[in-house]
């Protein structure tokens, strides 16, 4: 299809055509165009529905701030939606979608909402469907929401990655427009380490949308000159396609760069997109300012549009919207639209100018004191009703209006730290207002310089002061230097439907109810009727809204005052926030020594905290991983096995007060342990409950060897570290992790001393009596490589923990598996841990809670009263002793067959199930090979005064009522003998 | 059980025996990894002896001197790294990571120990870490979104501390197209992941 509005001249590069489609239709546009530049020159006006109403609507603008064209743009699972068509890049084989209407744009059913629209006017949900009370969820509401909204998900994961990136600089500069680059030249030419960005592919900003020269250049070519020279200095980074989202703590600059948006698909390995955190001394603002419309019946119609997005269109991009088109302003810009309008051979039908003194062309006929009180058209504008000055009325033919109500400055990035911008009379519009982000300065049309002239000489004044840049100035090229002359006009009296906010649907009339109905801050009039809501956040439309309320009020609109403008300034996808942060990557993994052994024998592995850890080792025939946990159990309990335990925490404790802090630390006592000894300790919190358990291995008198659970390793160090640090600075003890440095496997059973005697060094006696149980020390295996060996058991059995560096790890596991075949030794896992640890009652992280005492867990003595030591002194807090506390102890199912929960509540024999009958309840549970039932270990009230006592173990929740039996929490070697063999 | 009887090879070396485990790398391999996306590469570098180096309370003036000895070099200021005869960086407050090859200097914990025992406190940190280095004319982009640290502006010699993919490492600068970033060993494959994700992002 032809350009048909393409005119000559503009930013494009017409030697290459790029083919795109809208709605299923064919057409052809340059590089350089944006999709609504492109479907204008091939005479598209009509790009979308309306929210509610589902109103024909094109482009309002040609910016980000742009309400109604709104597209899903790109297919399948890349599809996005409520995507601007005024800032997507054309590229080849682009693909987009209207959205919100259904069958088609050009004829929506649903636009029989428009004829209903008395029936829907601000607040009408609130105020409609009310009765009955279910029908809103179920009936109305999935009705309201199919009929209104946006644009649609593909429901289909992403295929794109998003990246995070940081970046630092002495000063950053927000926008590229003339204010922007004069900013970077005088900055950069300092040498001064600055990135200027900008939200548009071509940096430039309005010097790209004017015909004006700034010295001997165009103002484009000027502009280009300008990046031309930046991006020549290595100090200044340029980021062009990258909207700044906010201003945050600390010099902090949120910004979204677009990577690949541009082009069909990313390149290999190449984000969509990449969310930077921009760090720096300095900004300047110089986002500009942005058009505002006059509002009037029905001025939503498609070729409705701002004054300079059409002039935009027309000099950047050499599209029209139409070939003959008004003008409707009140200020002196609008004029400008028509010159170069009339200048590019497009005919204009007349100015209306709101204001009655203003001069006449030679050029076009200007309407003085005249308004626009109606259009027609059924998808796009055809004629524009005009009262003029004299009440006369008069129709102007014409497929497109430029409206220009005056310019807001783009002031949202000052408020995002709680400022409030501030009324500017000289402008009518809301200025910047003076408590900026720290480190924050202004310029250009931002800071109300709207002349070009004005906002160079801002810009390079802005980055002097930033950088306290001395000495003389440079040169300004000559520029253009109009006056701002406005006359304040807001909407046309008398209009049933006039559009304020068009993405929004909210007329006038809507505002006026809003008022009529008691909204009168200005932040319900926004809830009450949505304007300034969604995508665009108002950036069209707040000012009407507001200079509407001021006048119901008979306020000033400085008295009515603004909402607040918060981060992002633009739609951020959620992808782009989550980043790389999702599914695998969510956080990192963690592996163990003998991983990637684990995974040649085909284990099953469970994440615990980050690690990744072996849960049971499958064999072949085996159908449910309780017949493999069960034969992991009983084969360790039967001969030996080997687990690996490397994930424990590993500190290392040193230092000539290293015994005295550990007695610190823990309840119960270190002082006296003899080197060569390893010895089971329980921290307390400073309140008294415990935090976490293990052992300490005394390697020399002032070395020892912390071992904390897997889960607490990160937080029981921090602890340490603040009890050193913050309690005990005089102490002399030094920290550090040696977690990952060692592999670290329990070899554990009756035949665990025979295995290890065939790998560690023949000179060290692991015998009974020369390593007893509790046992030691520095040793060497398999020839010579430095090896720690602690006997210590976990499971209840003769039992060894080895550890070597890390790097031998996989091999050592090796060794052990295939020195070990003699004696059918098995690799165990998490599981098989855990039934062996229920088996033998020791407690882990489900007794170890954060609700549980020493006492609750049947270690009330170990607490040592011959000494101070963290929580002892809040453990004895008469709560936490009373005569029914919970003890730990185990319990059996009477009917063997029967399962034991964990979670489930233990009540007595008889009498209510109720939480005021409650006795404890089930903490671990675990069928038990050796028992051959299930067992589980529970806290249970004087618990260990009721050994043989029957209860009813109960989860009414699941149903589950069966008789239990209170025993002893060892269910396994009561007297220990096995671990001492 | 006597020595001849275990199957197991045992060679000399020196006064002593060399055991016959073979070690594996942070990644898993035998050799180390080496990737190269644009004009940057990525180093798996398993062959680094590490030893922390604490200095005790109130021995903090003899610990430097001793440190001192060992590197050949004065200790490294606060966020620095230096190179003597071995290298080290900065940790923290009076602490200090040491490296050395680790085929000479295997034993360098044991061995630093004996040279300061009752001064500092020595702990084997070899395999708690995994090193990869980053090197060519593109690695600051990559280091741009790895890290928050402001990269660019660290000077060869600058040794920080700093989060990458959510894990705790150390970054050190050692020329202008060389980094060091040293990260928890158990995670290698995952910091390895995001080294080479972002290297590809930048390229």
């Amino acid at each position: 299809m032809s350009q048909k509005n393409r005119l000559a001249g503009g930013q494009i590069d017409r030697d290459q055509k790029l083919n795109f489609k809208f709605d299923g239709k064919s057409y052809q546009g340059h590089p350089g165009d944006t999709l609504a530049s492109a479907l204008l020159a091939n005479n598209v006006r009509l790009m979308g529905r309306s929210f509610k109403y589902h109103r024909p609507r094109g482009p309002l603008s040609a910016g980000s701030e742009e309400p109604n064209a709104i597209v899903e743009l790109r297919s399948g699972n890349r599809q996005e939606p409520n995507t601007r068509a005024t800032t997507a890049e054309l590229f080849d084989g682009l693909v987009a979608k209207s959205q919100n209407r259904w069958p088609s744009l050009a004829f929506d059913a649903m636009a029989i909402n428009d004829r209903f629209s008395n029936f829907l006017t601000a607040g009408f949900y609130y105020k409609t469907f009310m009765w009955p009370a279910v029908f809103w969820e179920k009936i109305y509401e999935p009705i309201i929401r199919k009929a209104a909204g946006l644009g649609s998900l593909s429901m289909q994961d992403d295929p794109d990655a998003y990246d995070k990136g940081f970046r630092h600089c002495d000063l950053l500069i927000i926008g590229a427009g003339p204010a922007g680059l004069m900013a970077a030249l005088t900055a950069g030419r300092t040498g001064a380490d600055v990135i200027l960005a900008d939200e548009d592919f071509r940096m430039g900003g309005r010097l790209n949308a004017e015909t004006f020269a700034i010295g001997n250049d165009s103002a484009a070519d000027w502009a280009q000159g300008a990046v031309a020279e930046l991006a020549a200095l290595p100090n200044v980074r340029l980021m062009p396609r990258t909207t700044i989202i906010g201003a945050f703590d600390h010099g902090i600059y949120g910004a979204v760069e677009r990577i690949s948006d541009h082009i069909h698909t990313p390149d290999a390995g190449k984000p969509r997109q990449i969310l930077w955190r921009i760090y720096t001394q300095k900004t300047i603002l110089c986002a500009g300012a942005t058009e505002r419309p006059i509002a009037f019946e029905n001025n939503d119609r498609p070729g409705v549009m701002l004054a300079s997005a059409m002039r935009a269109y027309v000099n950047r991009w050499a599209a029209t919207p139409a070939q003959r088109v008004a003008i409707f302003t009140n200020n002196d810009d609008g004029h400008r639209t028509a010159m170069d309008l009339h200048t590019k051979g497009v005919e204009i039908a007349a100015v209306v100018d709101t204001r009655a003194d203003v001069e006449l062309s030679t050029d076009y006929q200007v309407l003085r004191g005249a308004q626009v009180i109606d259009t027609k058209g059924r998808l796009g504008l055809t004629f524009a009703e005009v009262k003029l000055a004299d009440g006369t009325e008069r129709t102007l033919e014409c497929g497109a209006l430029g409206v220009s109500g005056g310019w807001n400055p783009n002031v949202h990035l000052t408020c995002h730290q709680r400022g409030r911008p501030a009324w500017t009379e000289t402008l009518a519009a809301f200025g910047p207002g003076t408590a900026l982000p720290p480190g924050m300065s202004i310029a250009g049309a931002a800071n109300g310089a709207y002349s070009t002239h004005a906002a160079l000489k801002s810009g390079a004044a802005a980055a002097r002061k930033a950088l306290s840049i001395t000495g003389r100035g440079e040169k300004m090229p000559k520029a253009e230097d109009a006056p701002i002359n406005i006359t304040p006009f807001w909407f046309v009296e008398g209009a049933s439907r006039a559009w304020l906010d068009q993405q929004n649907d909210v007329t006038v009339k809507d505002v006026k109810l809003s008022h009529q109905e008691g909204f009168r801050s200005v932040e319900h009039l926004k809830r009450y009727t949505t304007l300034g809501m969604a995508t665009d956040q108002g950036k069209t439309s707040n000012m009407g809204g507001l200079a509407i309320m001021a006048e119901l009020a008979g306020k000033t609109i400085e008295q009515t005052g603004t909402t607040i403008f918060r981060p992002p300034y633009t739609p951020v996808p959620i992808a782009t926030l989550a980043g790389r942060i999702r599914g695998m990557d969510f956080h990192p993994t963690r592996l163990t020594p003998s991983h990637y052994w684990a995974k040649e024998q085909g284990a099953v592995f469970v994440e615990v905290g980050n690690w990744l850890r072996a849960q049971w080792f499958p064999r072949p025939g085996e159908t449910h991983w309780r017949e493999s946990v069960d034969r992991e159990v009983s084969a360790t309990r039967a001969s030996v096995g080997v687990c690996d335990c490397t994930t424990l925490g590993k500190i290392d404790v040193q230092g000539v007060d290293a015994a005295a802090f550990l007695n610190k630390l823990y309840c119960n006592g270190f002082a006296k342990l003899d080197v060569g000894k390893v010895r089971y300790g329980l921290m307390l919190r400073e309140d008294g409950i415990a935090m976490d358990d293990g052992t300490a291995a005394r390697l020399a008198e002032d070395h020892f060897v912390v071992t904390t659970t897997t889960a607490n390793a990160g937080k029981v160090y921090q602890h340490m570290e603040f009890v050193r640090q913050c309690l005990f600075p005089d102490m002399d003890v030094q920290l550090i992790s040696t977690t990952e440095a060692w592999a670290q496997y329990a070899v554990a059973g009756p035949n665990s001393r025979r295995l290890l005697q065939k790998i560690v060094d023949t000179e060290f006696d692991i015998s009974k009596d020369a390593f007893p149980f509790m046992g030691c020390g520095n040793i060497t295996v398999c020839g010579g490589l430095r090896a720690r060996l602690f006997r210590i058991s976990f499971s209840g059995e003769l039992a060894f923990e080895i550890a070597v560096p890390s790097r031998y790890g996989d091999a050592l596991m090796r060794r052990l598996m295939a020195e070990g075949k003699e004696f059918d030794v098995t690799p165990y896992g998490t599981e098989a841990l855990g039934v062996m640890r229920i088996e033998k009652g020791h407690a882990a992280g489900n007794e170890l809670n954060g609700t549980t005492t020493a006492l609750n867990l049947g270690m009330g003595r170990m607490v040592s009263k011959a000494k101070d030591s963290i929580g002892s002194v809040l453990s004895e807090r008469p709560g936490l002793n009373q005569d029914n506390a919970l003890k730990l102890v185990g319990i059996k199912p009477l009917d063997t067959s029967k399962k034991v929960t964990a979670g489930g509540h233990l009540m007595n024999a008889d009498g209510p199930v109720d939480a005021a009958h409650d006795q404890g309840y089930v903490t671990s549970a675990a069928f038990s090979p050796a028992c051959g039932s299930m067992i589980g270990l529970a806290l249970v009230k004087r618990g260990d005064a009721r050994l043989g006592e029957k209860m009813r173990l109960v989860s009414p929740l699941t149903d589950l009522s069966i008789d239990v039996e209170i025993v002893s929490a060892h269910f396994v070697d009561p007297e220990g003998e096995r671990l001492r063999a | 059980m006597s020595k001849s009887s275990r199957p197991i090879l045992l060679t000399l070396r020196g006064s002593g025996f060399v055991h016959d485990l073979k070690p594996i790398t942070a990644l898993g391999g035998a050799a180390p990894r080496v990737d190269t996306f644009g004009a940057a590469t990525c180093s798996e570098v398993p062959q680094v002896a590490l030893a922390s180096f604490a200095a005790r309370l109130g021995q903090e003036k003899k610990a430097v001197a001793a440190l001192k000895k060992a590197l050949g070099v004065a200790p490294p200021a606060v966020g620095k790294w230096v190179e003597g005869e071995l290298s080290a960086f900065w940790t923290g407050p009076d602490q200090w990571m040491i490296e050395a090859p680790f085929d000479s200097h295997e034993t360098l914990a044991l061995d630093i120990a004996k040279l300061v025992a009752g001064v500092a406190s020595v702990t084997e940190q070899s395999d708690a870490w995994t090193r990869f280095d980053l090197t060519g004319d593109g690695v600051l982009p990559v280091m741009e979104l790895l890290s928050a640290l402001n990269t660019r502006a660290m000077a060869e010699g600058d040794a920080l501390r700093g989060s990458i993919h959510h894990l705790g490492c150390f970054i050190l600068r050692r020329g202008t197209d060389h980094f060091s970033l040293y990260g928890p060993r158990a995670s290698a494959g995952s910091l390895h992941h995001a080294i080479v994700t972002a290297m590809k992002s930048a390229q």
